[in-house]
């Protein structure tokens, strides 16, 4: 294909080409969007059909580590916005800085992802065979419990299988694998699917950021962008603030909407 | 060489930073509010918060309010299709009879082979 420097020859303007250019990324934006959509939508009508089970299961994920990975990414949606801002201002020995930091905030938040999803493998909450909601609450030292955490979490598995119990007998159900425990763990289950499923895609739109920002760390420090050329930095900056808008949903609607009840 | 025009707005790395001293606040925000027990309004309040968040990201951080019109329509038919997806399913499963249980279809089946 002609170009000339960094302009395509089927566009007359370097503007003309960067908002093409932005134009189709936020129409990919918006299929992502829907597709992410999809998923909060199955969270939704199933939180709203098993709320007691739901609620139990939730408040087991880790209230620091979650926001701390929340406060990691917003950090890094600033330096992601500060790499545009240096590019758009021909600052382009602070534009690989800014990007590198960003690198790093993601890694960092890759980081806390992995401690949390092996500490749940640990406490038996990956969904399958060996899924137990009552582990912590029967192992109290291998999950690290003890005093008013552990009388909080044996109160609310005990709550979540009267409230099983009580839905069964209002359904008028008699199999012994659709009331108490059995439910409660099944419904449980159902919520770490969907916690593996979300945060877990969200988690592979990271890696596939890091990679982006690899590529564009690699490039700016070849001093490829400046204020007449920044498409690829607007761009994969857009893809990055997509990705930390999924998880400003994912952190209050896993982690925080039934703390109240704890 | 060809230059642009420079038609883009450049946001001050000022106003960046009030964005993300505002995302920090109302993160710290959603969580004291999660702990506070405000019946069916927690999650009303979670999501108000977390939606206020969002604005903030598209409008700043990602050039939103800056945004040529044709790329604001595109932004704004998002959200119009995730509300389309959203309502009609929330509106069918909330109208919807319930499946039977696996005893209600046990149950079924007994009578059924007793009139036989």
């Amino acid at each position: 294909m002609h170009r000339t420097g960094e302009l395509y020859g089927h566009f007359q303007t370097l503007d003309q080409q960067k908002e093409t250019a932005t134009l189709g990324m936020w129409v990919f934006l918006v299929t992502e969007i829907l597709f992410f959509g999809g998923l909060f939508l199955a969270y939704t009508i199933n939180r709203h059909a098993f709320p007691t089970s739901f609620g139990i299961a939730g408040n087991m994920l880790d209230l620091s580590l979650g926001f701390g990975n929340t406060v990691v990414l917003i950090a890094s949606s600033f330096t992601m916005a500060m790499s545009v801002y240096c590019a758009q201002t021909s600052q382009k020995k602070w534009i690989p800085v800014w990007l590198i930091a960003t690198l790093a905030l993601g890694t960092v938040f890759l980081g806390i992802k992995f401690v949390e999803y092996k500490q749940k493998f640990d406490h038996h909450l990956i969904p399958g065979y060996h899924f137990d909601i009552t582990y912590c609450s029967n192992n109290p030292a291998a999950c690290g419990l003890s005093g008013q955490e552990l009388a909080d979490e044996q109160k609310e598995v005990r709550e979540a299988i009267d409230a099983e119990r009580d839905y069964a007998k209002q359904q008028s159900f008699s199999d012994p694998g659709e009331t108490g425990i059995a439910a409660v763990n099944a419904h449980a289950q159902l919520y770490f699917s969907l916690y593996f499923g979300m945060t877990g895609l969200h988690a592979l739109h990271m890696v596939i950021g890091a990679g982006l920002l690899l590529w564009l760390i690699s490039q700016s420090l070849r001093g490829r962008f400046d204020a007449n050329y920044n498409t690829p930095v607007e761009n994969i900056g857009l893809y990055w603030h997509f990705v930390d808008i999924v998880w400003i949903f994912l952190f209050p609607l896993l982690y925080l909407i039934n703390r109240h009840l704890a | 060489m060809l230059v642009a025009n420079h038609s883009e707005h450049i946001v001050s790395w000022k106003l960046y930073l009030v964005v993300l001293t505002a995302l920090l606040i109302g993160t710290v925000g959603t969580v004291q509010a999660a702990k506070i027990d405000l019946g069916p309004w927690n999650i009303v309040l979670a999501l108000g918060i977390a939606v206020t968040k969002m604005t903030l990201v598209i409008l700043f951080f990602m050039h939103g309010k800056y945004s040529p019109r044709r790329i604001k329509l595109v932004i704004v038919c998002g959200f119009f299709w995730l509300a389309i997806m959203l309502s009609l399913t929330v509106a069918d499963y909330s109208t919807r009879h319930q499946e039977p249980s696996r005893s209600q279809l046990q149950e079924l089946a007994c009578t059924r082979s007793l009139n036989v």
